[in-house]
């Protein structure tokens, strides 16, 4: 079982919060297939956060094929992601390489590049949230 | 499922002052509703109108589809604890628990003793001797364990600390998350209900300002700064809430749902305090405590 923790400083939706420390704990091994997430009344009496918030989560979750609820019993993991990652790290490590090339040819010194990367990063997790 | 509150023109005047005006809200069931607002905005009228301690002056009100404290089934489908979780001083933990089973139909007796050890609480305790947080979870119990569909609490978190706070909302969101529960909850600070709220009601000086549900609410607000101009160029769809300008540069805070094309803006999200924050300047400012929409800096 993994306990989840809320940043509320972080400008993170908390449902995205709970989606991205369970999409971790895959990552890293701590959550198996088989596994059992913590109920929703677990979740909410621990973090005093809404139980909607814990269900959405779950529900993005169960959508992207990782977890599928029973009813009645509680929400199970489906799938890992440990080892399916590296592949995909490679090429993306390959594109964002280019891209930095790409940046520098334009022009951009480290400074600029870090700046636009976040905040490219920020308005692509802006759009997931709308 | 009809509406958990529903008011129309809803007003309420003491004397010559209005302490509601003009309080139109339609808030669907199964959510936690966060009432937030400056102390004297109108909040404790409201929710006083919503369990049927105050008549309205004018406008109406229904609670779970039916007037306020109807009769007796009404009473039991609402669960009240007024500011400052008033509690009988002389009585004991357990003298509640029996006050509550005498006095309520749909009493949980199991409930209410499963909460009691939970919380950590001794029933021959005097509510003499509890802290403040304990008082709270006590008052929360007693109103948890009617099992009513409705739950309002009036300023639950404002006397108790840190620590209590976060106790006291544990509880509740478990009993929310138990029971399916709606509530009803003010605060004069919003960072108190972030956590815990899906719906927001922002009241400044007896009216409201705007409500809506909060992922809604933080999707539709934003921030745009760019170089100065004249706010007459903006389109209709965005509604101004705030606007600060300088010498050579204009911050707004807008609400729409239409994308924002205008490539000479910036635009960022919101957080909720800040979007709360913008509407009570915005209430203070119509009210001509501030000048309305134009504040230059130097």
């Amino acid at each position: 079982m993994i306990e989840f923790h809320l940043d509320t400083r972080s400008g993170v939706a908390p449902y995205l919060q709970v989606v991205h420390q369970v999409r971790q704990a895959l990552r890293l091994g701590l959550l198996r297939e088989g596994d059992q997430l913590p109920t929703v009344k677990d979740v909410v009496a621990r973090l005093a956060i809404n139980p909607n918030t814990v269900l959405k989560a779950y529900r993005e979750l169960e959508h992207d094929g990782l977890v599928a609820a029973r009813p009645g019993i509680g929400t199970f993991v489906t799938k890992t992601l440990s080892d399916a990652s590296l592949a995909a790290h490679a090429g993306l490590r390959r594109e964002l390489l280019r891209w930095f090339a790409n940046a520098r040819r334009a022009g951009l010194d480290d400074e600029s590049i870090e700046a636009l990367f976040r905040d490219c990063l920020r308005s692509a997790s802006g759009e997931e949230v709308a | 499922m009809s509406a958990v509150l529903e008011t129309s023109a809803l007003a309420k005047r003491y004397g010559r002052r209005w302490a509601l005006s003009d309080c139109t809200l339609k808030i669907p069931p199964g959510l936690v509703v966060g009432l937030v607002g400056p102390n004297g905005a109108g909040k404790t009228t409201l929710l006083h109108l919503a369990v049927g301690l105050l008549a309205p002056t004018s406008g109406a009100i229904t609670v779970l589809g039916d007037r306020p404290a109807k009769g007796a089934t009404q009473l039991g489908r609402v669960g009240f604890v007024a500011q400052d979780t008033p509690l009988y001083a002389g009585l004991s933990v357990a003298d509640h628990l029996h006050f509550g089973a005498w006095l309520n139909l749909g009493w949980d007796e199991r409930l209410a003793q499963r909460r009691i050890e939970q919380i950590g609480l001794d029933p021959r305790q005097g509510v003499r001797e509890l802290s403040g947080g304990q008082r709270a979870q006590l008052a929360l119990t007693l109103a948890v364990a009617k099992r009513p569909e409705l739950l309002i609490l009036d300023e639950p978190l404002s006397s108790l600390d840190p620590l209590a706070r976060r106790e006291f909302l544990q509880n509740l969101m478990e009993s929310v998350a138990e029971h399916q529960l709606s509530v009803v909850l003010s605060s004069h600070l919003v960072s108190d209900l972030e956590r815990v709220c899906d719906y927001l009601i922002v009241l400044v000086s007896s009216h409201v300002q705007v409500a809506g549900e909060i992922e809604g609410l933080l999707a539709s607000h934003h921030r745009l700064t760019g170089p100065r101009r004249d706010l007459g160029t903006l389109p209709a769809s965005q509604e101004i809430i705030e606007a600060t300008h300088t010498d050579r540069q204009s911050t707004l805070i807008v609400r729409t749902d239409q994308p924002i094309l205008d490539l000479s803006w910036t635009v960022e999200q919101i957080g909720l305090e800040d979007l709360v924050l913008a509407y009570m300047g915005r209430a203070a400012s119509i009210r001509g405590s501030r000048p309305a929409f134009l504040r230059v800096q130097p």
